[in-house]
């Protein structure tokens, strides 16, 4: 049998595409964008068309978030008339990360020239992700299977569902709430230093979050990340076509996706901790070439703060169950261990449902990051979390 | 019971036919007739080993406590009532876990690993329920 080119860990994609231009509109909760969820996402797009030097007619790839449905209007309004190829990966958070391995692999395959990829929702000022369940259950996770065996009981919305898993690795490895809370206040002072983000000039103490009401036992009020309206996008190239571009490039060097198993039910799952991410770092990691250790910062999916150390766990960064300590102690701020999420995270700057974590990493191996910027950054993980725990991680370099 | 106002699951398919034995007093999963693997929820195949074959297979009822969440806040409107409300996964005898609420224990006193067995609750004159009781 002949060998398979692509097998699992080879290194087929690493290098082989860079990202050439982000774009971000700003983000808002009252009074909402006042633009429809295609509206934002295009603002974004013309956004990320003009970092990066390029017209609208030179998209021949489009991978769109699920609330774009089709591509077809997004290319209409953008003009792009020369589309070759458009698809949508189905992994709710941690799709715009998925996006971008799609991304490399149609460039690498040469399926594509320059793929553009959007996200962005009203998610403070249009549906809000909470209700969900009881308005769409086609939307939510798991679908029927959370209609008929979750819903029933209460179980109804993301930090619910989460809830329950860090619970259970608080109970087998004696997570703290102070340990949650580390996470949250990274976040919070990580946006202190950068006013896009809208809990700027709010600062945090660990007695506030202590005091925070709880919303779901063990997560209080700021371990939920916030709901917003906004909209972020990205544009991936070939390494030589990035050359004649204006911005410079950021590298691909490794990227994977993966699922929990099932993904469609969070309940039966025989290791309750092993979710999407478990199986894609590894392969990321062997196609770059490189260890955990050897990252400079992380931009780690921060929808709940448990997710932040389960993610830090299962991706390598620690061993399963010393997450708690690692984010410890400044841990994961501007000048600890690892600094994570520099812009402030979903739980501080905004929810850009992800892509924004792909866009702080640019600017920080551009190094436009000012007084948040990691000095000398040359490696930066970005990851994405959707859904019942779906994973996606991308591996970049300057 | 018509008063009812939670949601409730669609009694469509196999998942009409779990909580039918609900109805009956009866807490019964698929086991495969080929391996023996008990799955939760209902699917048409085995995942352990594929097979088509099984049956709806009686469980004893009990089991532990293995991880839950106590709701402060409701995010769906039809609990803004029933706070606080522990949804509660319980692991079976037979492996198998359910996500369900105890009718005995306030949130606050929960406890991992604590023994429960099943309750029945008929919540409408077509849906009854899974519940448990800490023994």
């Amino acid at each position: 049998m002949a060998a398979n080119p692509f097998r699992q860990g080879d290194n087929v994609l690493k290098d082989q595409a860079c990202i050439v231009g982000i774009g971000e509109t700003d983000y808002c909760r009252k009074p909402g964008s006042g633009l429809s969820e295609t509206g934002i996402q295009l603002k974004a797009a013309v956004a990320a068309l003009d970092d990066a030097g390029l017209q609208g007619s030179q998209i021949d790839a489009i991978l769109a978030f699920p609330n774009l449905n089709k591509s077809e209007a997004f290319a209409a309004s953008l003009g792009c008339d020369n589309l070759r190829f458009a698809a949508t990966i189905h992994m709710g958070g941690a799709s715009p990360v998925a996006s971008l391995r799609m991304a490399a692999m149609a460039v690498a395959a040469g399926a594509a020239d320059y793929v553009l990829v959007p996200a962005g929702w009203n998610g403070f000022s249009g549906a809000r992700v909470r209700e969900t369940s009881a308005t769409d259950v086609d939307s939510i996770p798991g679908g029927r299977i959370s209609r008929d065996y979750y819903t029933p009981f209460g179980l109804t919305a993301p930090p619910q569902w989460y809830a329950l898993m860090a619970r259970r690795h608080m109970h087998e490895y004696g997570t703290t709430h102070e340990q949650l809370g580390a996470v949250a206040l990274a976040m919070r002072k990580h946006a202190q230093l950068n006013p896009a983000a809208l809990m700027h000039g709010k600062p945090l103490s660990m007695a506030d979050y202590l005091a925070s009401p709880m919303i779901t036992d063990p997560y209080r009020l700021y371990d939920c990340c916030l709901e917003t309206d906004g909209a972020c996008a990205f544009i991936v190239t070939s390494v030589e076509r990035a050359r004649d571009l204006g911005k410079q490039p950021v590298y691909i060097m490794g990227a994977a996706a993966g699922q929990p198993y099932p993904a469609d039910e969070i309940v039966n799952r025989r290791d309750f901790h092993k979710i999407g991410l478990t199986i894609a770092a590894p392969e990321a990691f062997r196609m770059a070439g490189i260890e955990p250790g050897d990252v400079d910062f992380a931009n780690i999916y921060d929808c709940f703060t448990y997710e932040v150390i389960q993610q830090l766990e299962e991706a390598g960064f620690c061993q399963r169950g010393e997450g708690g300590a690692f984010v410890e102690d400044g841990g994961i701020e501007l000048g600890g261990r690892l600094p994570v999420n520099t812009h402030g995270g979903l739980l501080s700057h905004a929810h850009s449902l992800g892509l924004g974590h792909i866009a702080e990493a640019v600017r920080q191996l551009r190094g436009e990051c000012g007084e948040r910027q990691v000095k000398d950054a040359e490696i930066g993980v970005v990851t994405g979390w959707g859904d019942f725990g779906d994973g996606s991680i991308a591996i970049l370099r300057r | 019971m018509s008063d009812y106002t939670k949601p409730l699951p669609e009694m469509e398919g196999l998942t009409g036919e779990f909580y039918d034995f609900c109805k009956q007093g009866e807490l019964r999963f698929q086991q495969c007739a080929d391996c023996g693997e008990f799955r939760h929820v209902p699917r048409e195949v085995c995942a352990h080993c594929n097979s088509f074959d099984w049956q709806w297979a009686a469980s004893s009822g009990r089991g532990r406590v293995y991880t839950w969440t106590v709701v402060e806040r409701a995010l769906h409107p039809d609990f803004m009532d029933a706070t606080p409300l522990a949804p509660v996964v319980v692991e079976l005898e037979e492996g198998v876990r359910l996500l369900t609420n105890l009718v005995n224990v306030a949130p606050q006193d929960l406890v991992m690993d604590m023994p429960v067995e099943v309750e029945f609750r008929a919540v409408t004159d077509t849906v009854t329920l899974p519940l448990f009781r800490a023994v």
